[in-house]
């Protein structure tokens, strides 16, 4: 990435937003702050940033509706700083579109990495085509143009969902494991929170299957993972 | 000949065989009317007092009956005697004249007063006169020729007015019917007995019809109670049922039902004191609700209030940390202890805050099918940096198809993280086995250590929360005292166990076992909690 990257930073804590701050610029981002959930959305059109990092608790609207917000706008790519390590909590954040999340306190450089990784991305110029389904249920993926079409018609995905979905078309019927998911897609390691890649394989079935209550295009093979393909 | 004989006394084997399988069929076929009877009060009492009823209707008739019987048997017995007495004045009168038997004129004067005595209305139906030695009798000409019985005779004989009670069959009679005989010996100069045959059709009629009587009343009145009884008990039984059922749905959570409160009688006031325990019952349970929310609403606030400033102070120590470089000695080592205290703070914090989502019934379970055998290999991969900075070998052994099971990934990662992490920091340098094995039902991981291992008494208290084996022992990685408390907590979660086993200097034992299908409890391990069958048995500590 040429341009310094954008980072849009919702949080209403000043001082845990002003050390964000000298890190992010510290690690050469250009960082904008808003304190408000009310005024993020505004932010957001403002500054169109390349990455968001959003505070669930915020006064005001809270950051799960502007998670909703934006991902009403825009698919990009959502950092959830939570302080709140409960299950519940943070499915509802990824549900509501985050792509990812950080439990706070957290190390500076856990989130930088988790940064980079949101932000990696259009290094495919190869140009490839991928394909899974049948006539009549079939995906087209163009990787480097980053378009996807279902039975001929345009599909808005997310990066990430676009991701996890190369990750699974490149090598149709081979199974998964979530963790390997976890590794390609979101780049951690050695990490079993497969809650992320539960809550995006619901979140990609609900885009691209007729019946994401019985997937065809993207299968759950139980106990190991999921794969991609009829059969 | 013993054999003959040991058979007969034994008799044929049928009849034991039959008779046990009727009564077992028996057995069978009352055992519905049987529960029934037991679980229904109403039936109980209706029924108890049906047979109470009945026993008490039974006896009182018998009584009524015997002596309205005898009432009316003695009153006929008495006129009898009297009217005997009277009609032998009136025979003695016609037949004192006669002093032989072989009077011819005898004969048939006795048969005119025979005639007289039957005509006359006053008198019994049948009569029967004769002289004492039997040589002339002379009877009614409808008499048809019955005789008194010979018991009868005899007490005549004697001088007496006797009588007797007897079947007897007359003319124009189809069957024997009851009759009173009375006889009465006439001392003239040849000796007389006169009887006199009274029947008792009106008395039996009387106490048939009495019988009959008696049977409908009694029938009537057993019915009566029975409804009675039936009709009490269901006034009581009604609202005992009521509260049963109220009470049911009570304990299934439904806390707002009460019982309907209807006069001021003993009822009543059942269901209102009833009604207050539900009502103390759903206040109580409201404010335990209430406080253990407070308490999860507390800790999501203690715990976004400390993370928020605390992740600030983390990235400020950071930042610091990396430019320690450049501060004086002393700025730089104050950096690295504020750095390393800053990870033993946000450890602790994070379980502080694990134990007391635990303890107020929080803590929930994400279930997915996994591979358990991965994240045993991912923890390892991930505390490899930790096992080469203590320069021990972790080695992993699993069986060769893939152990899948229905456990939350994150918290079976972080009980596997915690238990590898222990042995290492206690293995001494010496290696670290990680054993997975499976039954039908449940999966088991072993981390086997060769290090200090477990003084007596130590085994059950690994678990326990800020207990440490050795308080003056220097932790690598500076541990929370916390870990394995919160291991168990997770084990107990997924309805599994953790144990552990250890001798000191042969080395701890620690296994974990969980169901493999969620939902379902560990009963036994697949693998033993034993060190290696060396010397003696190790002591073990279980704690499920």
């Amino acid at each position: 990435m040429s341009m310094r990257a954008r980072v849009l930073v919702v949080d209403d804590d000043p001082a845990l937003a002003e050390m964000l701050g000298i890190i992010l610029r510290t690690e050469g981002f250009t960082p904008t702050f808003v304190t408000d959930g009310e005024k993020a959305l505004a932010a957001f059109k403002e500054h169109r940033p390349d990455i968001v990092l959003l505070d669930l608790m915020l006064p005001g609207m809270s950051g799960i509706d502007v998670a909703k917000a934006i991902r009403g706008e825009s698919g990009v790519p959502i950092v959830m700083l939570t302080a709140k390590s409960d299950t519940v909590d943070i499915v509802l954040g990824l549900e509501s579109g985050a792509d990812d999340y950080i439990v706070k306190p957290f190390k500076p450089k856990e989130l930088v990495a988790r940064i980079r990784a949101r932000l990696r991305r259009g290094d495919d110029v190869t140009p490839e085509r991928l394909e899974i389904g049948k006539p009549g249920l079939q995906v087209q993926i163009d990787v480097p143009a980053h378009q996807v079409t279902l039975n001929g018609a345009e599909v808005k995905l997310t990066p990430l969902e676009f991701d996890l979905l190369v990750a699974l078309a490149r090598k149709p019927r081979q199974v998964f494991t979530r963790q390997v998911l976890l590794e390609q897609v979101w780049g951690y390691r050695h990490s079993a929170d497969t809650r992320l890649v539960n809550v995006h394989v619901q979140r990609l079935r609900a885009k691209i299957e007729p019946d994401p209550e019985r997937p065809q295009l993207i299968q759950t093979v139980r106990g190991v993972g999921y794969k991609a393909g009829l059969g | 000949m013993a054999q003959v004989q040991d058979r007969l006394r034994r008799g044929p084997e049928w009849p034991g065989r039959l008779g046990r399988s009727v009564a077992r069929t028996a057995d069978r076929a009352s055992r519905p009317l049987m529960a029934r009877f037991r679980a229904s009060l109403q039936l109980r009492v209706v029924s108890s007092t049906l047979i109470a009823s009945t026993i008490l209707v039974l006896i009182f008739s018998f009584v009524v009956a015997g002596s309205v019987t005898s009432g009316l048997l003695d009153e006929r017995q008495d006129t009898a005697v009297e009217e005997i007495e009277n009609a032998a004045e009136r025979a003695a009168e016609q037949l004192g004249t006669y002093t032989s038997s072989s009077d011819t004129a005898l004969a048939s004067a006795m048969q005119q007063i025979v005639n007289e005595l039957t005509e006359d209305p006053v008198y019994a139906p049948y009569i029967m006169l004769r002289t004492a030695n039997g040589d002339v009798a002379k009877t009614h000409p409808a008499s048809g020729g019955q005789t008194p019985s010979e018991n009868l005779q005899k007490a005549v004989a004697g001088g007496k007015v006797a009588s007797q009670y007897g079947d007897f069959t007359f003319e124009g009679d189809d069957e024997a019917k009851p009759y009173l005989v009375v006889g009465t010996y006439i001392d003239l100069n040849i000796p007389y007995e006169l009887y006199a045959f009274y029947p008792l059709d009106s008395q039996q009629e009387a106490i048939s019809l009495l019988r009959t009587n008696l049977a409908l009343a009694g029938v009537a009145l057993v019915l009566l109670l029975g409804v009675i009884a039936a009709l009490v008990t269901r006034l009581v039984v009604t609202p005992v049922r009521e509260a049963a059922r109220t009470s049911q749905r009570l304990a299934a959570g439904l806390l707002h039902e009460r019982m309907e409160v209807r006069g001021s009688d003993d009822l009543a006031r059942l269901a209102g004191s009833f009604n207050l325990m539900a009502e103390n019952l759903q206040r109580q349970i409201g404010r335990l609700e209430e406080m253990s929310m407070m308490q999860r609403r507390f800790t999501s606030d203690v715990s976004h209030e400390l993370r928020t400033p605390l992740a600030t102070i983390r990235m400020a120590a950071d930042l610091l940390y990396d430019n320690r470089d450049d501060f004086d000695p002393v700025t730089k080592r104050s950096t690295e202890l504020l750095q390393h205290e800053i990870d033993r703070f946000e450890d602790l914090l994070q379980e502080l805050l694990e134990i007391s989502r635990f303890d107020s019934g929080f803590a929930s379970l994400e279930v997915d099918a996994v591979d358990v055998g991965r994240i045993a290999d991912d923890v390892v991969a991930g505390l490899s940096h930790l096992a080469g900075e203590c320069g021990v070998q972790v080695a992993v052994t699993k069986p060769a198809r893939r152990v899948i099971a229905e456990v939350d990934p994150r918290r079976v990662q972080r009980i596997l993280r915690n238990l590898v992490s222990n042995a290492i920091e206690h293995a001494e340098s010496r290696p670290v086995e990680i054993t997975l094995a499976e039954s039908d039902t449940a999966v088991a991981v072993a981390v086997r250590d060769h290090g200090v291992g477990l003084k007596p008494g130590h085994a059950d208290r690994v678990f326990d929360r800020f207990w440490r084996a050795d308080p003056s022992r220097n932790r690598k990685t500076g541990g929370t005292g916390l870990g394995l408390a919160i291991s168990l907590e997770d084990a107990k979660l997924h309805g599994g166990t953790l144990q552990a086993t250890g001798e000191p200097g042969e080395g701890t034992l620690i296994v974990l076992t969980l169901p493999l299908q969620s939902g379902n409890r560990v009963i036994t391990s697949p693998i033993p909690l034993r060190l290696e069958e060396k010397r003696k048995e190790a002591p073990h500590a279980t704690q499920d």
